[in-house]
């Protein structure tokens, strides 16, 4: 068989993403005809850069959920003969080609990639969301109440970002901190604030009709504590919530970084509303304090909040990638971009391929995230 | 002023003390110590050889009386062994127990011994800080000229062509984490196989295989163009976007003040407007930005230095957590820590003097 040229290559690979095509058209087609009933996201539509974010962000999420069918090799696989091989290189006794070569491994660099990005679009914004919960169930109450509970909480807060992040993870995510313990310790804390968020939440919206309020929360509760128990303590006993303790490592210490910055975006913001008259009229209907936090205050900090959670999870992704970087908490079979990188750094001015494959992969996504922030900080500000 | 002054600082000093006594408890954690005593001692060391070693250099006793002699507020331990050799920690090899000093923790200079460089912590530490500094110096003096520049023209005519340009260079640059420049950047210009190094290599333009140099380890004794460009550029690339967006906001914000239309109005002409009007104002914010991009930088420069193989600072942190060097890795935490608390402070206070609308008491 032939090895393949560069045109030839990209249009084997744009063959490859085809269910990516797919599903990126039709959503972008239901989207557009829907856009005027969407809200926020109906309006990103009206903006240039909203779009072009739109389209490069779901091109990763779509790689992300359809992988299986689009690699052309398991990612781990090693084929003897095609170390480093050059992009486009024929897989020997077989109908395939190395798309974008293989790496120091004689692994495929095409597959490796195309499986980073599940991996990288799983951690990413789950962390976020841990850490926009933690820093919404402790930013609304400091930036409401105010007083001893505000200073305390933002000098915490303050501390952990008076941390340079790459010393926190060279203390946070090593082999022997794990032996300790402490992982586990702050998965047991920062997990709770999930919990505890939806349980009240629920509660201070249910809370005059005590049978809907017992329903919804005792349900948030069950499955709130069951995830809770399997994830941080691996005491699940049904085994659905699990978490690799490495992965728990890196899990925890990307939470522990991104929480403070959210606890102080939210808290600025709450301090600003808190003096609005709608506020004025709940206290005055007597709501608890909670449901004008939750309710009242919450819907309408939505804009910001949500610009800052796609800035965040470029920056989670640029986090993750460091850590990769460092080898620091992954395993070296992992595809995630940022060890695919350091691995190919090695070899960096002989095969660039192994490297700047993922190097462009986490940079476009990450690019792809901010313009979609840009888009919507435009457009929120319209109304 | 002076009031504001001294609770900054007061408060400063706080945080530094418990970022130091958290430092100290993750470096100092039991399965560090014993792997501490492996390396130091021997590898098959049973548990305990290893529990003894511990207790006998020091690393036993409570997390916080260790920390106050490290930090030199406690006395330092003493210890007679069972030979009636008196050792201890303010003790060096051989000295005599009475005339030794009491306290020797960082407060009195001491900062202990490294075992990867197998000399003292503080030699160490200023040696490859003055490394760090000459890279630091460059990335700044590229940095905030250029990310202001692009900020105020950007800023000066919102929504035109070059504000579109201009302001999609720095989302992309943003975008752009340091391992992922410098690795494309080193493709592009280092490498003996892609990017333009071999055709300029083919017309005959360079000397040697590569246009700009892949490795920064020869900048170490010179600093040259051709070693330090890629380096510099990775750093400040990430940064440049960053501040470059900040100037345009505040460069924005100024540009539709009524000071400035009035200034319009009066027939004053468009750059004596932006000179002597907008810029004075708009540069307050990205001061603020600048120096809260510190914290950032150490980021980048631990990047960089691994990357470029430049040993710096950066690349002293990798290797002293790397080899469980704990007096070294406190030591880099220390100055870390100090450089961020520091730049904290002189943004606040800076805030304030610069900007004419804040009047504290």
């Amino acid at each position: 068989m032939q090895d393949l040229s560069w045109p030839e290559i990209f249009a084997k690979m744009a063959v490859q993403f085809w269910p990516v095509w797919a599903a990126l058209i039709a959503t972008l087609v239901v989207s557009f005809q829907m856009r005027r009933r969407l809200g926020l996201y109906g309006k990103l539509f009206d903006s240039t850069v909203g779009i072009i974010g739109f389209c490069i962000v779901m091109f990763w999420v779509f790689t992300a959920i359809f992988a299986d069918m689009i690699i052309t090799f398991d990612p781990i696989a090693q084929i003897s003969g095609l170390k480093n091989a050059v992009p486009g290189t024929a897989v020997p006794d077989s109908d395939q080609w190395y798309l974008l070569g293989g790496d120091h491994l004689a692994r495929d660099v095409f597959s490796r990639v195309v499986m980073g990005a599940r991996r990288v679009l799983t951690i990413a914004p789950a962390a976020t969301v841990i850490a926009f919960m933690v820093g919404i169930t402790l930013g609304l109450p400091a930036g409401y109440f105010g007083g001893k509970l505000d200073t305390g909480l933002s000098f915490v807060a303050n501390l952990v970002l008076a941390f340079p992040v790459i010393l926190l993870f060279y203390l946070l995510v090593t082999p022997e901190i794990r032996a300790t313990g402490v992982p586990i310790a702050m998965a047991a804390v920062l997990f709770l604030f999930p919990v505890i968020f939806v349980s009240v939440l629920l509660n201070s919206r249910y809370f005059t009709t005590p049978a809907k309020r017992n329903l919804y929360v005792g349900a948030a509760l069950v499955i709130g504590l069951w995830a809770y128990s399997g994830l941080a303590f691996n005491a699940d006993p049904t085994g659905i919530w699990a978490m690799d303790p490495n992965l728990l490592n890196v899990f925890v210490s990307v939470v522990f970084v991104n929480a403070p910055t959210v606890f102080r975006i939210v808290r600025g913001i709450v301090m600003d509303l808190k003096s609005r008259d709608y506020v004025a009229a709940g206290q005055t209907r007597g709501e608890s304090a909670w449901y004008i936090m939750l309710w009242e205050i919450l819907p309408n900090a939505r804009g910001p909040l949500i610009v800052d959670f796609c800035l965040r999870i470029g920056y989670t992704t640029i986090l993750l990638g460091t850590l990769g970087f460092f080898g620091l908490g992954v395993s070296p079979e992992s595809p995630d971009w940022g060890s695919t990188i350091d691995d190919g750094r090695k070899l960096l001015s002989i095969y660039p391929h192994p490297a700047v494959v993922p190097a462009l992969a986490l940079m476009s996504l990450v690019l792809g995230l901010n313009l979609l922030a840009d888009g919507l900080r435009e457009e929120s500000m319209r109304d | 002023m002076l009031a504001f002054l001294l609770r900054r600082v007061g408060v400063m000093l706080l945080t530094a003390l418990a970022l130091s006594f958290i430092v100290f408890c993750l470096t100092n954690l039991a399965p560090n110590l014993e792997k501490l005593a492996r390396t130091e001692g021997s590898v098959r060391m049973s548990d305990e050889a290893v529990a003894s070693w511990i207790e006998n250099n020091g690393h036993g006793g409570s997390m916080v009386m260790r920390y106050g002699q490290w930090l030199g507020v406690v006395p330092g331990w003493v210890r007679t062994d069972d030979k009636g050799v008196t050792r201890g920690r303010c003790l060096a090899e051989g000295a005599d127990p009475a005339s030794a000093p009491r306290f020797c923790g960082i407060l009195q200079g001491d900062w202990g011994t490294s075992t990867v460089f197998r000399e003292p912590v503080i030699d160490t530490i200023s040696d490859k800080l003055a490394s760090t500094g000459w890279l630091m110096l460059w990335v700044m003096l590229v940095m905030v000229p250029v990310s202001l520049i692009i900020g105020v023209l950007s800023g000066m005519r919102e929504g035109s062509r070059t504000d579109r340009v201009l302001s999609t260079f720095s989302i992309a640059t943003t975008a752009t984490p340091e391992y992922v420049s410098g690795v494309i950047l080193v493709v592009l210009f280092a490498s003996a196989t892609t990017g333009i190094s071999p055709i300029l290599a083919e017309w005959g333009w360079i000397e040697g295989r590569t246009l700009f140099l892949g490795t920064a380890t020869s900048a170490m004794d010179q600093i040259t163009f051709w070693n330090f460009a890629l380096p510099v550029m990775t750093i400040a690339l990430y940064g440049i976007g960053y501040i470059a967006r900040m100037t345009r906001a505040s460069m924005t914000e100024v540009m539709t003040q009524q000071y400035i239309r009035t200034a319009r109005l009066k027939g004053v002409s468009f750059s004596q407007v932006i000179l002597k009007h907008a810029l004075r104002n708009a540069l307050i914010a990205p001061f603020t930005v600048i120096m809260l991009q510190f914290p950032w930088l150490l980021n980048g420069v631990v990047i960089v230095e691994t990357l470029f193989n430049y040993k710096g600072f950066g690349w002293t942190l990798v290797q002293a957590a790397g080899n469980n060097d704990i007096q070294l890795l406190l030591a880099c935490s220390v100055v870390a820590v100090f450089v961020v608390l520091v730049t904290q402070l002189i943004s606040d206070i800076g805030y304030v003097f610069l900007n004419p609308r804040i009047r504290l008491s």
